[in-house]
């Protein structure tokens, strides 16, 4: 039974489905794995083909051993270790495809497909969209389908009856899969460490800027995250989301400094106070974005000295969360209990010819204001480009940008203007974060991209307290008012989405960002913080309550499920020449002689034949149609018509 | 499955009869007499939802936690499916014909499926006999033979036969013992090799030729006590083995088989030895009669004939 000629085991056509269905569950792989691994996996997979339909050879197990062996080095060697995400998918993978060559029995068969079950989990680490969740429903099918045809040990009629079955059991379990989707309870992960290459190729923005980084963020249409607001989306030029704040300054590159206080500045809010949620996407640091400045967040945060808002763990799954800002507001004016020497830091021997410009304008300026205008009016005055792609600077980058290239991206404008408040004597930082944000009108809601990846530049001034400047807004207003689309070059490459042109295929994607968006902010983002909220609103905040919730909903739905499945479908109606034999049974009756309960055709023909002769003929031609039909090997569709005939005529009367 | 420990049988013997109940003619599979467990496949499965919400909770992955609980949903139903490709089964065993101790005894059992689906690879299995595999379509029945080996002559009873099935995902098995009241008559095994004539027939050495060759009938291999009247020497002399000529004439004399004639044997192989003299008589078309004690059948032949004179050597007591 379990082992045999692998050919019988696995018909042809079986064998066929089953390749091809690996085929679909590792074809998403393919640009994670190993060059190397494809073609090795496209090997055995022939080679096992060949041997259910030649009969080719199997290799023996030492020859396996050696190749596995062989290839989990190579895997280790690629990857430096077999651990982590992209190492394990190659390592499974490379199983797969090896176990290929030992499927010999039904249980080899069945480890192929539960080794498929788990590549299918495997793809979600890479993508979770709704086109993935499809993907999904259709290997599991494919798979439970194989798994039915290859555990059953008759004979099928046909692949329908499986595909069909297996199709109907994966609808019946979706009900449960929601149930328990939503009240099984979660855990906060992770539970053991994850390598680095986990994020790799998540993008967003780092706690460091130098110039030129932003620009490359920006030609990503990736969405950052969404934003429902409560009431009316705020105007664009308010739009400024925050994210880290840059105050370190080394005459080069922008960045966090190693110890932030945990002291909080006074914030006073002045009006313009403006509700919202938020549905973030994974960026794998710790910062939350919020609009300038945030009062209130549902989600665990800490808010520190700069007013940057961060997580205790990176963010490494969707979160969702609620926050409340005020667009009006006043930060920290008399700088008390803060050292404002960090703020005002520029290296010495930096910027030489900045300095010899900010000091003739200090020269020419009564206050500080003027200076600031003045500083700002520079950036207009003089011919400055805002554009994606600005040439590299090599030494000192402020003064070639400042005196040289004068073309720039947000952080060179942000990097400059921010380098030359300090010059002249006022407290600055580099805030970066997101400007802008586009509303879709397909559910209401504000995606924002990172190509809306954004730097500006906060000051310092007495009364005022922490201020915002945006240096771009200067250059370039219709990069605030119309976003990255309106300020840059025609000629600069942009992604498709981050165009805010108005065509069908565009509507058509933000409709389909719509429906992503609902599946992100409701499955995608449900995680242990979200379910807490749901249950609390629905009075099972209590782990308990929760599962007790989940055991009753569970029986109900499985009882529910038990009864459809096990409610027993009638026979079908006796055929023709039953339905027959039954109404002479009926006509009998009235003559007196009724057919006993166990008495067969022949017996009951027989009897009536001794006991009323003038009905042999009659009954004598009946039975013998009706056993014919009924246990011939063929019966033929006259003979049902001559039975029937024979009944319609039979008119017994009484003895 | 049906072969339990013994302690174990102790235990659950008692309320296993109360959920199988008695046996009867036909047995139908109502939902208290179906167990249901999973298999090691079923286990392995575990394993692997485990496996993969050990990564969901690692990853805080929600489609990770979507698929394990679609999987888990499908182990679920795995279970109410593969109990449903048995409830509401009727089996019936059909009357199995006698056959000789030591041979396997052949029950068809009537399988009859009253709904309108199909109940695939069902297993049929007595003890550690070899499993047999029957699909049942729609509506209809099928028959399955179960082969049981008999050790001793008398009537056996079918016992449990095992009906089981892993379909449709082999996670689950749902398995009852049928329970069927028939039996089967076993004749004592006939006695092998070279056996001596029945003697002290019934007053018929008179009639019995000497010669004649127009009732020569066949050759049958010399065996200790032939008479050497009727050795074929012209065969022997042609080298080959030493043979009896059998006469139509010894044919159509009957023949008693008498219990009391074998002092010298237990009561099975007395039993063993008519058994054998009746296939033999019966071969020879020798009209041959029985007697046991207590009971008598005078001579005759044929298959009736036959089966009465070895039903009453199975039943025997003495």
């Amino acid at each position: 039974m379990s082992s045999g000629p692998i050919q019988s085991m696995l018909p042809h056509r079986v064998l066929l489905a089953l390749l091809v269905t690996l085929g679909a569950v590792t074809a998403p792989h393919v640009l994670h794995l190993p060059p190397w691994m494809t073609p090795l996996i496209i090997v055995c997979a022939a080679w096992r083909y060949q041997a259910g339909s030649r009969g080719w050879r199997l290799p023996n197990r030492w020859v396996l051993l050696l190749l596995t062996l062989v290839t989990a080095g190579g895997v280790v060697m690629h990857y430096g270790t077999f651990l982590g995400r992209d190492a394990g998918v190659a390592m499974l993978s490379l199983m797969l495809g090896l176990k290929l060559l030992e499927m010999r029995t039904r249980r080899d068969t069945q480890v192929v497909l539960y080794l498929g079950y788990f590549l299918v989990v495997t793809q979600f680490l890479y993508s979770q969209s709704l086109l993935i969740a499809g993907w999904m429903l259709v290997t599991v099918w494919a798979l439970t389908a194989l798994l039915i045809t290859v555990n059953r040990r008759t004979t099928p009629s046909g692949w329908f009856p499986h595909s069909r079955l297996a199709a109907t059991m994966v609808a019946q379990a979706l009900p449960l899969m929601i149930i328990l989707f939503i009240l099984f309870p979660r855990v906060p992960g992770p539970l053991w460490g994850m390598p680095d290459d986990d994020a790799r190729g998540v993008t967003g923005l780092g706690d460091s800027m130098t110039m030129g980084e932003i620009s490359q963020l920006s030609q990503s249409a990736e969405v950052a995250f969404r934003v429902e607001f409560d009431g009316p989306p705020p105007a664009p030029p308010q739009r400024y989301w925050r994210g880290p704040v840059l105050p370190a300054y080394d005459g080069r590159s922008w960045r966090q400094p190693d110890d932030r206080g945990a002291f909080r500045p006074p914030l006073e809010p002045l009006g313009g106070e403006i509700g919202y949620s938020v549905t973030l996407e994974p960026h794998n640091r710790s910062w939350i974005f919020t609009l300038d400045m945030p009062v209130q967040i549902s989600t665990q945060v800490t808010v520190g000295s700069e007013y940057q808002v961060e997580r205790r763990n990176p963010v490494r799954e969707r979160i969702r969360y609620d926050a409340r800002s005020a667009l009006n507001y006043r930060l920290d004016p008399e700088l008390r209990d803060v050292d404002p020497a960090p703020y005002l830091h520029v290296p010495e021997n930096r910027h030489p010819r900045t300095r010899e410009l900010v000091r003739d304008w200090r020269g020419r300026s009564d206050n500080d204001d003027e200076l600031i205008e003045r500083a700002l009016q520079h950036f207009r005055d003089q011919p400055f480009v805002y554009t994606l792609h600005p040439p590299r600077l090599q030494d000192d980058n402020v003064d070639e940008f400042l005196f040289n290239t004068r073309r720039g991206f947000c952080e060179h404008f942000a990097g400059a203007f921010a380098a030359m408040m300090r010059i002249a004597g006022i407290p600055s930082r580099v805030v970066t974060g997101y400007q802008g944000g586009e509303i879709n009108p397909t559910g209401n809601y504000m995606i924002v991209r990172q190509s809306d990846a954004h730097a500006w530049v906060e000051i310092w001034q007495e009364d005022a307290g922490w201020r915002r400047v945006d240096p771009t807004a200067w250059v370039a207003p219709e990069r605030i008012e119309l976003g990255l689309d309106g300020a840059v070059p025609e000629s600069d490459q942009l992604p498709a989405m981050a165009r805010r042109t108005q065509s069908w295929t565009r509507q058509l994607a933000l409709r389909w960002d719509a429906v992503n968006a609902y599946w992100d902010r409701w499955v995608l983002a449900y995680g242990p913080g979200l379910q807490q909220r749901l249950m609390d609103s629905l009075g099972l905040g209590q782990w308990q309550r929760m599962l007790s919730a989940l055991a009753v909903a569970m029986l109900v739905c499985t009882g529910l499920l038990a009864l459809l499945i096990l409610w027993r479908q009638p026979a079908r109606r006796p055929d023709p020449a039953q339905r027959a034999w039954e109404r002479f049974c009926r006509r009998m009756e009235t003559t007196g002689l009724p057919r006993r309960p166990q008495e067969g055709p022949r017996d009951y023909a027989r009897r009536v034949a001794t006991a009323r002769p003038d009905l042999e003929q009659d009954v004598e031609g009946i039975t013998s149609h009706y056993i014919a039909l009924r246990y011939g090997r063929e019966p033929h569709e006259s003979e049902l018509q001559s039975l029937h005939q024979r009944v319609g005529r039979f008119r017994p009367r009484r003895a | 499955m049906s072969v339990m420990p013994t302690t174990l049988r102790r235990v659950a013997g008692p309320w296993l009869d109360r959920r199988l109940g008695t046996p009867r003619k036909q047995v139908r599979l109502a939902y208290r007499r179906i167990f249901v467990l999973p298999t090691k496949a079923g286990l392995a499965f575990s394993a692997l939802l485990f496996g993969i919400w050990l990564g969901a909770v690692n990853y805080t992955n929600s489609m990770a936690f979507l698929l394990c609980f679609l999987l888990l949903g499908l182990g679920l139903l795995a279970m109410l499916h593969t109990f449903r490709n048995i409830a509401g089964l009727s089996v019936k065993a059909e009357p199995a014909r006698p056959v000789f101790a030591g041979e396997a005894a052949h029950f068809t059992l009537r399988l009859e499926n009253p709904d309108l689906r199909e109940r695939p690879a069902l297993e049929l299995r007595y003890e550690w006999e070899p499993t047999v595999l029957v699909d049942v379509p729609a509506g209809t029945d099928a028959s399955a033979v179960v082969s049981v080996p008999t050790k001793r002559r008398g009537v056996m009873k079918l016992g449990q036969v095992l009906i089981q099935t892993t379909f449709p995902t082999g996670l689950v098995v749902a398995w009852s013992w049928l329970r069927l009241d028939r039996s089967c008559l076993v004749y004592p095994a006939p006695e092998s090799g070279s056996v001596p004539d029945p003697e002290g027939g019934s007053g018929d050495a008179g009639s019995r030729p000497a010669e004649g060759d127009d009732d020569f009938h066949s050759l049958r291999r010399y065996q200790p006590g032939d008479s050497l009247r009727q050795v074929a020497w012209r065969t022997l002399a042609r080298g080959q083995e030493l043979q009896t000529k059998r006469f139509a004439g010894n044919a159509a004399s009957s023949v008693w088989l008498d219990y009391d004639a074998l002092p010298q044997l237990a009561m099975e192989q007395r039993l063993s030895r008519l058994c054998r003299w009746i296939l033999d008589a019966e071969a020879e078309r020798r009209p041959y009669g029985l007697r046991l004690p207590g009971k008598r059948i005078p001579p005759a032949l044929g298959a009736d004939h036959q089966e009465r004179c070895l039903r009453a050597l199975a039943l025997f007591q003495p």
